[in-house]
């Protein structure tokens, strides 16, 4: 009987088309998917140049990096199992893996949006003048985090706009329309909206710096079972990083390389490189860790999702989800810890112990 | 005696059909169950209780933002888009087919030119909707209009050809006009058909309304799918998807009911669908 259950519900998993949830396990083979975005296109180059291949040879392990077109499938499909680490910013880690149950760790802070998200306007306006327009922004994302940034620091709220949900992909046609009068987007579209005449910016991330993070983030379980994996991770990507950091001919080669892979030309990337923060130097990315200035973006992040609806389905307090700092500072449900930020990797890059 | 001669009794019939539906229910059942062994809050496949539970809380509760009841609202919505497009679809149809099933002069101005318009992808025109009607209601209802209208045309057109000559030969005898012919003759023989061509094209109309509302909208049953599927909100999805088949069946079923009550001569042979 027990073995025609086992049967039932292999098949049925399968006819549902859908793998296992990851298993947390001592393993040799890891995969990890990234998206296209300023911040994250070492991770193709370290796939690419054969980085990634060499520092899992050092660790006996083997980690296959896979791009995946659209950002948010990419992190469903870590939520899911498929994979064992994902590209994320600190925003859709929260909502969509650890709100989904998922123990995610941010392995690696790569970077923060230092102006690469920006409120765009047609005409030389302020916030105020937006009151009663609608704002063609793609609705529970970064942007909408941004835009209530924005609105609180202007006195207003959202009940004084309205919001249409606007694909990514069409927000540059939509701008375009007559009836679209502000947007909220990213790079690189900010740089093609911005081209059009008489658009101005009216806010942006590095009025907020350090609160739109992108990071690695990583299976708690996966990494607590397979330190290696951490450690070929961290060695793999600052030496990326001092490559794309130093003004040589292989940094220019390197950077050349990612901005071919983003689609753009190597100056059109340094552009996107200007208004994003990198952290080339680890010791950089872990006092930025360390600061208690984290806890508090997280603070304002978990509201601003709970006040959404998607702080993970049936929360019904903002602490019922909980995340780890370093120095054991916590927020919310301790007995539901799902985010954490755990600086250790990043701490031997810095003190060259990979 | 041969498989394709036995016929089931009622009762296995009965259970025959359920069969299907039961051996899905089966496998979400405990695919859910597997996956939420490993991870209890599991988005993929939630438990079917917390499907019921949320579902009824979205058809009764006030959204903590808006402070609007998200199902009845969406489905407001997304049924207003989706009447008016189909039915500026369904007069273009009627008023087009019947002038290109009747009328030589309409035939060769238009039967080309319509056949050539339904050849292309409605989808691949969004973009220029866009351009031309902003992002607003207006590109919405065009774009179900603009998918459905040539199949009604096509669809009547031909239907109209098909009345026999000795009919039209017979009312002119009897002294009737174009127009005559057109309201007396051919309207009434045309008029059930054009409801079995909405009752077809209404798939087509749920997929375009959907793909519109995918790309900028404030409210309606996609739009809702599309902006929760970014946190795989699967106790959100599975009951719109339900309900959306379930309007689809209803508003079908209300059309044949109609049809039948109405044109009740256009449904006397055989068994019809």
């Amino acid at each position: 009987m027990k073995r025609i259950i086992a049967t039932i519900a292999a098949t049925a998993v399968i006819a549902i088309g859908l793998g296992g949830p990851a298993q947390a396990e001592k393993k040799d083979s890891f995969r990890v998917a990234w998206s296209i975005y300023v911040g994250w296109m070492p991770w193709g180059y370290m796939e690419d140049s054969g980085i990634m291949d060499k520092w899992a040879a050092r660790y006996g392990i083997d980690v296959e990096i896979v791009q995946i077109n659209d950002y948010i499938e990419s992190i469903n499909q870590y939520s899911a199992g498929a994979f064992d680490g994902v590209s994320a910013t600190n925003m859709d880690t929260l909502s969509i893996p650890a709100g989904g149950g998922v123990d995610t760790t941010a392995l690696i802070v790569g970077d923060f949006s230092n102006g690469n998200d920006a409120v765009l306007v047609k005409g030389d306006r302020a916030f105020a003048d937006l009151k009663g327009e609608q704002v063609n922004l793609v609705e529970l994302s970064v942007s909408h985090y941004l835009l209530a940034r924005g609105l609180e620091s202007a006195g207003m709220s959202e009940a004084d706009i309205g919001i249409v949900n606007t694909s990514d992909a069409d927000m540059v046609a939509a701008f375009a329309t007559p009836g679209v009068t502000a947007a909220v987007t990213w790079n690189p579209l900010v740089f093609t909206i911005m081209e059009m005449p008489g658009v101005s910016k009216i806010y942006d991330s590095a009025d907020i710096p350090g609160e739109i993070i992108d990071l690695m983030v990583v299976n708690t379980e996966t990494l607590a079972d397979n330190p290696d994996f951490g450690k070929a991770l961290a060695g793999a990507w600052y030496e990326t990083m001092s490559l794309m950091a130093a003004d040589t001919e292989a940094g220019k080669a390197a950077r050349t390389a990612m901005a071919e892979a983003s689609g753009t030309d190597l100056a059109g990337y340094d552009a996107q490189l200007a208004t994003t923060k990198m952290f080339y130097d680890p010791a950089d990315a872990v006092a930025f860790t360390e600061d208690p200035k984290l806890l508090q973006t997280m603070d304002f992040v978990r509201n601003f999702l709970f006040d959404h609806g998607i702080l993970g389905e049936g929360a019904r307090s903002v602490d019922d989800i909980g995340m780890a700092f370093p120095g054991g500072a916590t927020l919310g449900d301790t007995n539901n810890i799902k985010f954490r930020f755990d600086p250790a990797y990043m701490v031997m890059a810095a003190e060259g112990k990979l | 005696m041969r498989w394709i001669n036995r016929r089931p009794v009622r009762s296995v019939a009965v259970l025959l059909a359920a069969l299907p539906f039961a051996l899905t229910l089966l496998a979400y059942v405990v695919g859910s169950e597997v996956r939420r062994a490993e991870n209890p809050n599991d988005k993929l496949l939630p438990a079917p209780a917390e499907v019921i539970e949320r579902a009824a809380e979205l058809a009764t509760e006030p959204d903590r933002r808006s402070g609007d009841v998200l199902l009845w609202r969406d489905t407001a919505a997304s049924l207003q888009r989706l009447a008016v497009g189909v039915a500026i679809a369904a007069s273009l149809g009627l008023g087009f087919g019947l002038a290109i099933g009747l009328f030589p002069a309409g035939r060769s101005t238009l039967a080309s030119y319509v056949a050539f318009l339904s050849l292309i992808p409605p989808l691949a025109l969004l973009p220029i909707l866009f351009i031309v009607f902003g992002l607003g209601e207006v590109s919405k209802v065009v774009l179900i209009a603009v998918g459905i209208t040539p199949f009604i045309i096509r669809d009547l057109s031909q239907r109209v050809l098909e009345i026999p000559t000795e009919q039209l030969v017979k009312a002119q005898t009897l002294g009737g006009s174009s127009w005559q012919i057109l309201l007396r003759v051919a309207l009434p023989q045309v008029a059930p058909r054009l409801v079995q061509a909405v009752r077809l094209s209404l798939g087509p109309a749920w997929l375009f309304l959907i793909a519109a509302e995918a790309i900028a909208a404030q409210d309606g049953l996609g739009y809702r799918i599309f902006l929760v599927r970014r946190y795989l909100a699967m106790d959100v999805i599975l009951p719109y998807v339900c309900w959306i088949t379930f309007l689809a069946f209803a508003i079908d079923w209300s059309l044949r009911r109609f049809s039948r009550r109405a044109f009740g001569w256009a449904h006397t042979e055989g068994e019809s669908l």
